[in-house]
């Protein structure tokens, strides 16, 4: 095995004339993040002949495979907590910017027409509001056509990061949710059909009249869906796209969380987009075989200074330079081979 | 000689090892489902497949709801495909022109080799549409204003729940049971079925005081061939019963089956209860079917003894 690694590097050493070796690494873990990071792989393997083989099986499998040190690093939509990265011995940092939108099924309204507060969302989720023309929405939308039609919550039917964002942002405006249901990858819904995965909630969205869901922005930008204006923290409208995200994002104060677990929901500032969040990476301390180690920090500093574009086309927001240089410092700091030399030379 | 002996004792000790191998896998699959489910069963114990709570915030799980899913979606699934089977079996070898009796055996059989990743799309995208527009308005005008059982039929009607996904898996299990049905209608001798007719007997009566003894044992096993295929299918299910943890009394609302719980929530089970207690779910969902296995044999042997007494 190890010869025909070395062997095929050689080959490819000798094919991308120029490039010191190439390293294949493995990642696995959140399906959210899952286009850019296939999308970088393939950019960087053209440009270093090393490649990276990401397996999309969700946040939860990426932490498990990230323990039992299956692959050289995970990926997950939910940061983890302090001790837990200590207790495991992970490095975590964030890789991608993205936005949770809700979005409708109704008759006559345009996208981005209809505005929505964050505790009314969470009483539509918790079936208190059960009519679209009920008072409390109407109120909101005075030149808007509201139909006589039953409210029908979709939700996510699998553990999700995008369920985490959404939940944990329905958690910070609504007491009652925070105390009845509360935040996490997956929660005791209190109403709703569940869809499996973003394309699952986007489908029963498009097909359920009176029908609203949540949904990553990609999602609901690619299927055209009705999206909702959202009240901000500052008690502004705002729609969702890549400004509204990075407003949020920069407010975020990432030094001071351990892990940079930051989330990014409702922030402060007029222009931000109040379901914000980033995708994480996992990576052990103590590296058994630094040179993959090594490969997947140049490939992350790689895509974070040259993928920005790639980023921006498929609707993720790339993280800010003050970020990055963060990030290269503390993962120089911690990333260490087994017998305590620093990985990043 | 020596070496056809020889051969002879290869061979049986050979068809002995796959045989019992079968055996040693069954167990072992019990025993690492066993071992897996123990932190839950551990934890929740002998009440978790009848507590309804799943909540992973809390870390709090029980079986109820799912298993609740599975069987109400089997059994509606089973009531509405016995008898359509029933008649296309019927109609296939007692009624049907034999011009006819091939192409039509040759389709029920293509129906039963369509992937069920297939049927819940068509579910989802074709079927669930036309029920919430038309079915669903019509049977809770109807059945749902009886007393006692329109309860089941009152509900938001868009077309995604206990019922849809019970009358897709009927589709589903349909050319199991007919074909199964079709084959042991096919043996029952025709001096017995001819006498019958030459006593003046209807087709009616020929099939239901000739054939159907004749066959039941093949009978019963096709139902229980197409029970199994309903009890453990996810996909499909998962796409059309709406997967929402509740217990409602109407067929309308969106519930869980085990598998379709299984299904969404394996991958991205965040706590080691969580996944323990889909495990159990699994473990559960074996027992049920290993029951109903086990009934279908009992009974079976019943009826077989039954006969035995007769003659």
């Amino acid at each position: 095995m190890q010869g025909f690694i070395r062997a095929c590097s050689f080959v490819v050493a000798l094919g991308g004339a120029g490039v010191a070796q190439a390293v294949d690494i493995t990642g696995a873990g959140a399906t959210f993040p899952y286009p850019i990071y296939s999308k970088w792989a393939e950019i960087y393997k053209a440009k270093t002949g090393s490649g990276l083989n990401y397996q999309s099986i969700g946040s939860g499998g990426g932490i498990k495979q990230i323990k039992s040190k299956t692959v050289d690093f995970g990926a997950s939509d939910m940061p983890l907590k302090a001790e837990d990265l200590e207790k495991d011995g992970l490095v975590q940092f964030p890789a991608v910017i993205g936005g949770v939108v809700p979005v409708v099924n109704l008759e006559g309204v345009a996208p981005g027409q209809m505005k929505m507060t964050g505790t009314l969302l969470a009483d539509i989720y918790m079936g208190k509001v059960k009519k679209w023309n009920d008072p409390a929405i109407a109120a909101l939308n005075a030149g808007v056509r509201l139909p006589d039609e039953n409210i029908t919550v979709v939700r996510r039917a699998d553990g999700s990061g995008t369920t985490f964002l959404f939940t944990n942002y329905l958690s910070k405006v609504s007491t009652d949710w925070k105390d009845k249901v509360g935040a996490g990858t997956a929660v005791q819904w209190p109403e709703g059909v569940g869809g499996k995965g973003n394309e699952g909630v986007a489908s029963y969205v498009q097909r359920i009249k009176g029908g609203i869901g949540y949904v990553e922005y990609a999602y609901a930008k690619k299927n055209k869906m009705i999206h909702l204006a959202m009240k901000n923290k500052a008690g502004e409208f705002v729609q969702p796209d890549d400004l509204t995200f990075q407003a949020a994002a920069s407010f975020a104060e990432w030094s001071k969380v351990p892990g940079f677990g930051e989330i990014l929901t409702e922030q402060p500032g007029k222009t931000s987009w109040p379901i914000t969040g980033a995708s994480f990476i996992l990576m052990h301390k103590v590296q058994a075989d630094p040179a993959k180690g090594a490969e997947v920090v140049k490939f992350f500093d790689w895509a974070f200074k040259n993928g920005q574009k790639t980023a921006e086309e498929l609707d993720y927001v790339p993280l800010p330079p003050v970020l990055v240089k963060q990030i290269d410092t503390a993962l120089r700091a911690s990333l260490k081979d087994a017998s305590g030399n620093p990985v990043i030379k | 000689m020596r070496a056809q002996r020889f051969q002879d004792a290869l061979f049986h000790q050979l068809t002995r090892f796959f045989a019992f191998l079968v055996l040693a896998i069954l167990v072992a699959i019990l025993a690492s489902l066993f071992y897996g489910a123990l932190p839950a069963l551990k934890e929740f114990g002998a009440g978790f497949p009848f507590s309804a709570d799943w909540n992973p915030v809390l870390d709090k799980f029980g079986g109820l709801i799912s298993v609740y899913g599975t069987l109400s979606t089997s059994l509606i699934a089973l009531l509405v495909a016995v008898p359509v089977s029933f008649g296309i079996a019927l109609f296939l070898t007692e009624l049907c022109p034999p011009a006819l009796r091939a192409p039509l055996g040759v389709a029920v059989e293509l129906l039963a080799a369509v992937p069920s990743i297939i049927y819940g799309m068509w579910g989802l995208f074709v079927f669930a549409p036309l029920f919430a527009d038309y079915i669903q308005p019509l049977l809770s005008g109807t059945l749902g204003q009886l007393p006692f059982v329109g309860v089941l039929f009152q509900g938001p009607q868009n077309g995604i729940g206990i019922l849809s996904a019970g009358l897709i898996l009927a589709v589903m299990v349909i050319p199991f049971i007919a074909s199964v049905m079709r084959d042991v209608f096919e043996v029952v001798p025709g001096i017995l079925k001819e006498s019958a007719y030459g006593l003046g007997a209807t087709t009616w009566e020929v099939v239901w005081n000739v054939v159907l003894p004749y066959t039941r044992v093949g009978v019963i096993g096709g139902v229980m061939l197409g029970l199994g295929r309903a009890l453990g299918e996810t996909m499909a299910v998962t796409f059309v019963i709406g997967n929402a943890h509740r217990i409602s009394p109407s067929l309308y609302e969106a519930g869980n089956s085990i598998a379709s719980t299984l299904a969404n929530e394996f991958a991205e089970a965040s706590s080691d209860l969580h996944v323990a207690s889909l495990i159990a779910l699994g473990l559960i969902l074996f027992f049920v079917t290993f029951v109903v296995l086990a009934i279908s044999k009992i009974l079976l042997m019943r009826l077989q003894r039954s006969e035995g007494e007769k003659t």
